[in-house]
């Protein structure tokens, strides 16, 4: 196996190639449509190995709210087809192939799962963690194994969909997966708060999560940053979303117009820009600019959002959006300081009590700075053995997601 | 259902071990006689029953991981119990291990309305957490039948469910973080009060582990706003086909109730004669579907869900104009259990999910097994999810009534993933279903799962014997087979 891409055609052939891996102690870096490859740290790897050809919808049951597909298929496909029956996936996939440079609409549906992505509807519907159902896969021993169902319920055996959900093409190949879809909201409505502070905007989205008006996904975003999402936005924008039925997000608006009254008077964008001006933000647009600015997404306590954004731009200088309450931050550092800032960002959101990734840098930078925050040593441990019990050798993806892993 | 057999080794150094165990947890921490054992003989699946060599119930996590620690010194095998309200035999006593029983961790120790969770200890029961936040109109959402006993533990330990969650999600969904302790006496930390920890989802794998990789000290979940308004539909059909072809109707139509159940005739027929809930009797099948949520979404959604119930040729439609006629609807459905344990003096609660397409089929196979083994069957059913719970009826006192009973509950979970579905929905695997695992998994699908396992626990200390039909040793599982002869490049040298 040289440098030429491998390119399976089935999940038998995909078994094949990594058995001969085993045999030649050949690492491998594993590929869906590669849009995501700026995620994570680079891979040294033997040989790519392509899987795009594993694609297609095997299966679609939109009573059952379940969907089959080979691993590369398409997402934009599966979108396609599920919204012909009135449904979607829930998670609201963000397609982050711009971050990078790249061209939108390309990803795959292993490619939003193996990264556990998720959009704004995360906190009310979760992220595609919370929808993965079932697969097949090849593990580092080259024997293929299937985990969970094609069912909505169930809890036959380890959860293994979780374990591969984020795991970064690190732990097995995906060759088949079932995932959960759901009905499309009836009508949506996005009301906006104008010029409030970071700290305003935490309490306004707090106290509108925290009420029963079923607000479905809540972001803040910044004078500078608005104007980029939402259209004729003057200063900070403070987006509160509803969906539903007609009547329900008519009444629903009314009420939480009349709840967020004390922190001002509540705009509603018109349908279409409200649409936009979400999927806007899943793909964290405002950030698909300065290529080689380093791009960082924290998950942090909701509250802890302005503090947490602040402390980190204080000493570096960026500028960031809050997403999911508060809770997701997404910050882009001026310029390219040393080691991506990574101590004082990593040090704000151990404050908060969350963690950090960093989505964006140089490659000599995410080679040196670990993307990903090996945590607690007990953690780091158990993760690399849990590695271990898939692919013992290393063979996938080497050091995507920590060196040496 | 055979276990491992016990160590004769283990259980001869039982009072050395409890000795320790005192060291340990002191005061009334360590239950060694065996009349206050028997209260642990087993869990909600009282088919099994066995008597361990000590109950341990330390208060907290220095004792849990103290208490680990001194078992995995002496090998002695670990069983994490919360309540014992488990149907699959999870919490069931091994002869040569401890019971280690969560029951004295029950804090509550910190509800934060702001960012909409609370952490609290593993012995809070379900129904608790709720009670500790519903005066700011928050609940917790995931609301299994045994929520006034059930602890969060044993939830999160088998990612229960509840009538609610095809809307709101079960466990694993609202699961925020965990503190846990491994064999070795290591306490661990996941999540917190933020979403999606990067790195391995060790909380997904924690969550519906049954007990397997490692005792849970602390859970974080998120809380939700109570919703406003609740209504309830009570729609009877003439069959079974026509109830399941109104719950595909009512989901092709994109409504998700909060609750959609359905009972069959002999469900039907026992919940009546015992609450008297006024379903009717000449109907093949019931289904209640409940929409909730603000009160325009709501009163909107249920004229939708009765149009489509009367396009389904729904035989009665009643739809609930109060609070009390909801609940009376409730009420039969929620005595489904107690209705079935009036008319036969013993019975077993199936968990099999399928798709529910395949409703009928799967109804009329269970109708002629039961015939075949001359048993009797209740059907009660999460029709939205395709979670059904078959009761079937036996007695106990006949000899080999209950190998019968288990032997019918075998087929009709073998039907259950002969038509595309799982052994277990809700329930878990626990020992009730370890050996049916190969009907659904083949021997790498397993392997793969107990090396999941190894990682956690090579030892394997923590409660064997459930969940796996055959224990392999981790190093037996860690070896690596070269597949010589398919190898296309087979003259390479090997490592
Ligand atoms: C009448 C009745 C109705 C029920 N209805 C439902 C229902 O609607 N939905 C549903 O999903 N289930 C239901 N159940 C099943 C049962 O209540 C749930 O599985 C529940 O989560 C078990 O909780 P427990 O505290 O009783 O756990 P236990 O029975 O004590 O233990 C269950 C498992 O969890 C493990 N465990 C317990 N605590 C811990 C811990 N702290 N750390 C690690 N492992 C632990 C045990 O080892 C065992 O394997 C019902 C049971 C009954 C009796």
């Amino acid at each position: 196996m040289s440098g030429n891409a491998l390119r399976p055609a089935d999940e038998n052939e995909l078994r094949e190639i990594v058995r001969a891996a085993i045999a030649e102690k050949q690492t491998l870096e594993v590929r869906g449509a590669g849009t995501k490859r700026g995620l994570g740290r680079p891979v040294a790897a033997d040989a790519p190995l392509d899987l795009s050809r594993l694609a297609g919808v095997k299966t679609y049951e939109p009573e059952e709210l379940v969907l089959t597909a080979g691993a590369a298929t398409p997402l934009a496909e599966i979108e396609r087809l599920v919204a012909q029956k009135g449904q979607r996936l829930a998670f609201e996939p963000p397609d982050y192939a711009p971050l990078y440079g790249g061209a939108a609409g390309r990803q795959t549906l292993a490619g939003v799962v193996a990264t556990n992505l998720a959009g704004s509807r995360r906190i009310s519907a979760g992220a595609a963690r919370d929808h993965f159902l079932g697969f097949r896969a090849v593990n580092g021993r080259g024997e293929t194994f299937k985990a969970g169902g094609q069912v909505v319920k169930n809890v036959t055996g380890y959860d293994l969909c979780k374990l591969l959900a984020g795991s970064y093409g690190t732990l097995a190949l995906l060759t088949e997966m079932t995932v959960k879809v759901l009905p499309v909201a009836e009508t949506e409505a996005t009301l906006a708060l104008s010029r409030l502070s970071d700290e305003a905007a935490m309490r306004a989205m707090a106290d509108a999560m925290g009420s029963a008006f079923e607000v479905s996904a809540a972001a803040h975003l910044p004078d500078g940053i608005a104007a980029s999402v939402v259209y004729q936005s003057d200063g900070a924008a403070t987006l509160l979303r509803l969906e539903g039925p007609q009547p329900s997000v008519e009444a629903r608006v009314e009420g939480l117009r009349a709840l967020l009254r004390p922190h001002g008077a509540a705009e509603r964008l018109s349908p279409p820009d409200s649409k936009l001006a979400w999927r806007a933000l899943a793909n964290a647009e405002p950030f698909t600019h300065d290529l080689e600015h380093p791009l960082w997404r924290l998950s942090v306590p909701p509250t802890a959002g302005a503090a947490t954004a602040r402390a980190i731009t204080d000493g570096l200088g960026g500028s960031y959006f809050f997403d999911w309450g508060g809770g997701r931050i997404w910050l882009e550092l001026n310029g390219a300081p040393s080691g991506a800032g990574a101590a004082i960002v990593r040090a704000a959101t151990a404050k908060a009590g969350g963690h950090a990734v960093l989505v964006r840098a140089s490659e000599e930078t995410r080679r040196t700075v670990a993307p990903f925050d090996p945590g607690a040593p007990g953690l780091f441990a158990l993760s690399k053995r849990v590695k271990a019990g898939f692919d013992p050798l290393g063979l996938f993806n080497p050091g995507r997601m920590y060196e040496g892993v | 259902m055979l276990m491992p057999p016990p160590d004769q080794a283990v259980m001869a150094r039982k009072a050395a071990l409890v000795a320790r165990l005192r060291d340990a947890v002191p005061g009334e921490g360590v239950i060694a006689d065996l009349d206050a054992i028997r209260t642990y003989d087993c869990d909600g699946l009282t088919a099994y029953k066995a008597l361990p060599l000590a109950v341990v119930l330390p208060e907290d996590t220095a004792q849990v991981a103290a208490v680990l620690k001194i078992c995995k010194e002496l090998g002695v095998k670990v069983v994490p119990r919360g309540a014992g309200t488990g149907l699959s035999g999870g919490a069931l006593p091994i002869e040569d291990g401890v019971i280690l029983g969560l029951g004295k961790f029950k804090k509550i120790l910190d509800i934060d309305f702001a960012n909409r969770c609370t952490v609290v200890q593993p012995g809070v029961t379900n129904l608790a957490i709720t009670q500790a936040v519903e005066h700011a109109g928050f609940y917790y959402a995931p609301d299994p039948s045994s929520q006034i006993a059930c602890t969060i533990g044993g939830n999160v330990a088998e990612n229960s469910g509840g009538v609610h969650c095809l809307k709101y999600g079960v466990t694993t969904n609202n699961l925020l973080g965990l503190e846990f302790v491994t064999l070795d006496g290591e306490i661990l930390r996941i999540g917190g009060k933020h979403l999606d920890a990067d790195g391995y989802d060790l909380l997904g794998i924690m969550t519906g582990s049954e007990g397997l990789l490692g005792v849970i000290t602390e859970v974080t979940v998120r809380i939700l706003q109570k919703p406003p308004v609740a209504r309830a539909l009570l729609l009877g059909f003439s069959s079974s086909e026509a109830g399941g072809d109104c719950v595909a109707a009512v989901i092709a139509a994109g409504v998700i109730p909060g609750g959609m159940e359905m009972m069959d005739r002999p469900a039907i027929k026992a919940t009546e004669d015992f609450v008297h809930a006024g379903y009717p009797l000449d109907v093949e099948a019931i289904l209640i579907v409940e929409l909730d949520g603000p009160e325009a979404e709501v009163d909107y959604l249920v004229e939708r869900v009765e149009a489509i119930a009367r396009d389904c040729g729904a035989v009665e439609v009643r739809v609930s104009t109060s609070e009390e006629e909801r609940l009376r609807f409730w009420a039969g459905r929620k005595a489904a259990f107690p209705a079935v344990g009036r008319i036969s003096p013993d019975y077993i609660c199936m968990d099999g999910t399928i798709p529910r397409k395949r409703l009928p089929e799967v109804l009329t196979r269970m109708t002629e097994l039961s015939r075949q083994y001359g048993l009797r069957v209740a059907n009660v059913f999460h029709a939205g999810d395709g979670n059904l719970h078959p009761l079937i009826l036996f007695d106990a006192n006949t000899p080999g009534e209950l190998e019968k009973a288990e032997a019918f509950g075998g087929d009709i979970l073998k039907l259950c993933v002969e038509v595309g579905g799982v052994l277990t929905g809700e329930h878990g695997v626990g020992v009730e279903k370890r050996d049916l695992m190969g009907t659904m998994f083949d021997e790498d699908d397993l392997k793969q799962q107990q090396r999941v396992k190894c990682a956690f626990d090579p030892e394997g200390l923590l409660n064997p014997g459930k969940v796996f039909p055959q224990l392999h040793r981790c190093a037996e599982l860690g070896k690596m087979h070269v597949h010589a002869g398919q190898l296309r490049f087979s003259h390479l040298p090997r490592f």
